[in-house]
């Protein structure tokens, strides 16, 4: 059947080395890549409400862990693909929910800047809920 | 995909993308001052047990654990196929149902607190 066909299909050879053509692409990479670390992150946060529900001795045990040098490491990745994303979702943010008003819409540093702004004290407010200072 | 799954997959994407983009850094930040010793009184069990015994502590809890596993599982399967990955349909199964079923583990965890 498929095989007498004497046409010869051309398949695209579909590779990772675009990545490296430009700037821009390795930079988008980084972006998508940061999914790994906050789903890393999440499925830590799981974790460590498991050992919260299996008790004080458990939940100790897991801010033990927190303290070893590869969750160290790890903390610090996170927190700068995390920032990354942050970065370029609330820059994206002019694109994906333009303002108008009246005739105009509203300038894109102003929509991104809300965002930033909002992101700032919302961190802050977090910081000081929870005791961090 | 079917055309008509994709609203359905994308509004949590979209979702979890702004609430981490809010969220994870500051969360991040939190268990790092933990592990550097600085632990967070909100991180110690005795507080971080009320947060997690009240139900709008657990609903929040795993609102942001499902909402941040689908958008990374969302992003991951998009950038599996972007670095030549054509298995679509093994990937989708594979990162969506690792993000569902943590998030029905954190929820039944939450449950027994």
């Amino acid at each position: 059947m498929a095989e007498k066909v004497s046409r010869k299909p051309f398949v695209r050879e579909m590779t990772s080395e675009w990545i490296f053509r430009h700037p821009r692409y390795l930079r988008y990479m980084v972006r998508e890549f940061s999914c790994l670390f906050i789903g890393a992150y999440t499925l830590l946060m799981v974790w460590g409400l498991k050992q919260l529900a299996d008790g004080p001795q458990a939940w100790t045990g897991f801010l033990e862990a927190l303290r070893s040098p590869a969750s160290i490491v790890f903390h610090v990745l996170a927190l700068g693909f995390a920032l990354y994303h942050s970065v370029t979702w609330f820059n994206l943010t002019p694109k994906a929910l333009p303002v108008q008003l009246g005739e105009e819409f509203v300038a894109g540093g102003v929509i991104a800047g809300a965002h930033y702004a909002a992101w700032a004290l919302v961190s802050l407010a977090i910081l000081l809920a929870a005791g961090a200072f | 995909m079917a055309r008509s799954n994709k609203p359905l997959v994308w509004g949590p994407f979209a979702a979890g993308g702004t609430l981490t983009a809010f969220l994870t850094p500051v969360l991040i930040l939190l268990t790092l001052l933990a592990g550097l010793g600085h632990v967070p009184e909100a991180l110690t069990y005795e507080a971080l047990r009320a947060i997690a015994g009240h139900w709008l502590g657990k609903l929040a809890l795993v609102g942001v654990v499902f909402l941040s596993l689908w958008s990374a599982a969302h992003r991951l399967r998009i950038t599996l196929y972007d670095i030549g990955v054509r298995a679509d349909t093994a990937v989708a199964t594979a990162v969506y149902s690792t993000a569902g079923l943590a998030s029905i583990a954190a929820a039944a965890i939450l449950f027994r607190l």
